[in-house]
């Protein structure tokens, strides 16, 4: 890219978000925590003893070659890839303290708390304005003419509100690839989830596009907790604050992103971010 | 040089193959309607669609009686038929992984396969027996059955054709499974699936045999659905092999009559997809 990044404003961290439990301690909110984790599709173990922490007010990558199992874990934290046919896991995954997987927690309601961007940008057939809606009116949390005002939240924190504030009643789909990208971006944002969990959202775009969407994605850790996969790693080194290394379905490596890409502990992750291989 | 002229022979070689193959596609169609045309038109007036059968000896008469017997019926099978095909397809495609949606998608397949006179006969014990007399409602749960698994299997390609991407979306918006299925998946596949209904719709309209067992037919006017009632292709067949000329005119403007609502069917069916299209593209 020829045009030098503009300079961005320094990032105030906002507070974390907290939450005051019946007990009357105040807990902070947003925490992922996975141990020993494994998962299996059919006889295929695709994780193994997965331990990570995702904090809050920070961008926790996951990284590492094609098939190593870092989208099968994240699809797991918001329960979405038990969906497929025979599969199971052992371990857990805690959420704010609960696992994700106790008795008591309903998978729907969970996947409203926890949002989720895609790797190819996957607006419904709909309006752009529609498209954010979606969310909090299914949920019944919004009243009807509160939309307006939640979908423009939704849509300025996702930074499109200015591009398409003209154009609310256009289709989802007709808007440009990065658009699409910041709209789907915005659809989970509508929710006010505590978590953002991200599957390589960069991975379709233009480098104009990914630029903006990495922006965005660091804006976004005032708020939340971010779960980042990418197979790019650049993108990792920019915009993370901790970064996992993934292979063969076991996290190899975890520690803050200055650490992993200048002084991993284990071979195999040196030989990964310097290209050696994957 | 000598190779590419082969080539490009070759190459004209088969695409008149091609289109030759598509004429003969399309030659025995542009003559059942050119036949029909030439044979039909010309009883097709307005009499022809307000007036019912004359007295024998009478001449003139039309069959106003058989068409509002068809719409009736076929709106009898669309309404038992439709919902019942387009469930079945949306059960296949979205839960039919199992043992059981096997099973239906099996016999949904035979009962496309089954002659239609079978479903007729089928009907005819089932309904009419029991019943005692022939009547247009037996005659819609026949055309319904022939239905049911044509819309059930081409709702079950449509519906499979949405991307899981956007199943996906809308579970990880905390869509509960029902609520993705009906609304995001099968709203995005309507245009296709009101396509796929109406195309059904239009073949069973044309179906003889099974109204033979069900519906019987009628001379007279009837809009009861408890009695015998007259349709188009009934009404045609009667006529057809009846010995006066009057009868055989009618027959040809009523198969004309027919292959034109049958015609107008296909083409709502196409503009259907046409917007769906444009709206997805």
């Amino acid at each position: 890219m020829s045009a030098a990044p503009k300079p961005r404003p320094a990032i105030v961290p906002a507070p974390p978000r907290t939450r005051v439990t019946p007990g009357g301690t105040v807990r902070v909110i947003g925490t992922l925590l996975a141990t020993n984790y494994s998962f299996w599709y059919g006889p295929n173990q695709a994780l193994h003893d997965i331990t990570v922490e995702a904090k809050p007010n920070a961008v926790t990558a996951l990284i590492g070659p094609s098939g190593c199992g870092k989208s099968t874990f994240l699809r797991s934290i918001n329960r979405l890839q038990e969906l497929s046919p025979r599969t199971r896991h052992t371990g857990d995954i805690a959420f704010d303290g609960e696992s994700v997987f106790a008795r008591s927690v309903d998978p729907v309601e969970l996947r409203r708390r926890i949002g989720m961007v895609f790797q190819r940008p996957n607006p419904f057939p709909k309006s752009v304005f529609d498209n954010v809606a979606y969310g909090p009116r299914v949920t019944g949390a919004a009243r009807e003419r509160d939309l307006p005002r939640i979908v423009e939240r939704a849509l300025t924190h996702a930074a499109l509100w200015d591009e398409v504030k003209d154009r609310l009643d256009d289709l989802g789909t007709s808007l440009s690839g990065g658009q699409q990208q910041r709209l789907c971006i915005a659809r989970a944002l509508a929710h006010e989830p505590e978590v953002l969990l991200m599957d390589e959202p960069c991975s379709a775009l233009d480098p104009i596009a990914t630029q903006k969407i990495e922006e965005l994605i660091v804006d976004l850790k005032r708020e939340y907790t971010i779960v980042l996969v990418t197979h790019n790693m650049q993108q990792a080194a920019r915009v993370s604050d901790y970064t996992g290394f993934f292979f063969l379905g076991r996290l190899v490596e975890f520690g803050t992103t200055q650490q992993i890409f200048t002084s991993p502990r284990d071979e195999r992750t040196e030989a990964y971010i310097t290209g050696r291989f994957g | 040089m000598k190779g590419r002229l082969i080539r490009r022979l070759t190459g004209s070689l088969m695409t008149g193959l091609t289109y030759g193959a598509a004429a003969v596609a399309v030659l025995p169609l542009a003559a059942i309607l050119g036949m029909l045309i030439v044979k039909g038109a010309g009883s097709v007036n307005l009499d022809f669609f307000v007036k019912s059968a004359v007295p024998l000896g009478e001449s003139g008469g039309g069959f106003a009686y058989a068409i509002v017997g068809t719409l009736i019926i076929v709106g009898l099978a669309c309404l038992v038929g439709l919902p019942i095909g387009v469930g079945t397809g949306i059960y296949l495609a979205e839960f039919g992984g199992g043992w059981f949606g096997f099973t239906v998608r099996f016999l949904a397949d035979i009962l496309n396969g089954t002659p239609s006179v079978v479903i007729g006969i089928v009907v005819w014990s089932l309904v009419v027996k029991p019943m005692g007399h022939f009547s247009a409602f037996a005659g819609g749960c026949a055309l319904a059955i022939i239905l049911v698994p044509i819309v059930a299997r081409t709702t079950e390609e449509m519906v499979r054709l949405v991307p899981n991407s956007l199943r996906e979306a809308a579970l990880a918006l905390g869509y509960p499974r029902w609520r993705t299925s009906l609304f995001v998946v099968v709203r995005t596949a309507r245009a296709a699936i009101v396509t796929g209904c109406l195309v059904a719709v239009a073949r069973v309209a044309g179906e003889t045999a099974p109204l033979l067992f069900t519906a019987f037919g009628n001379q007279f006017f009837s809009t009861r659905i408890l009695q015998p009632m007259a349709a188009l292709p009934l009404q045609i067949y009667d006529y057809a092999v009846g010995p006066y000329d009057d009868w055989h005119r009618l027959a040809w403007a009523g198969a004309l009559v027919l292959i034109g609502l049958v015609l107008v069917l296909s083409l709502v069916a196409r503009l259907v997809v046409g917007r769906g299209a444009r709206r997805h593209a």
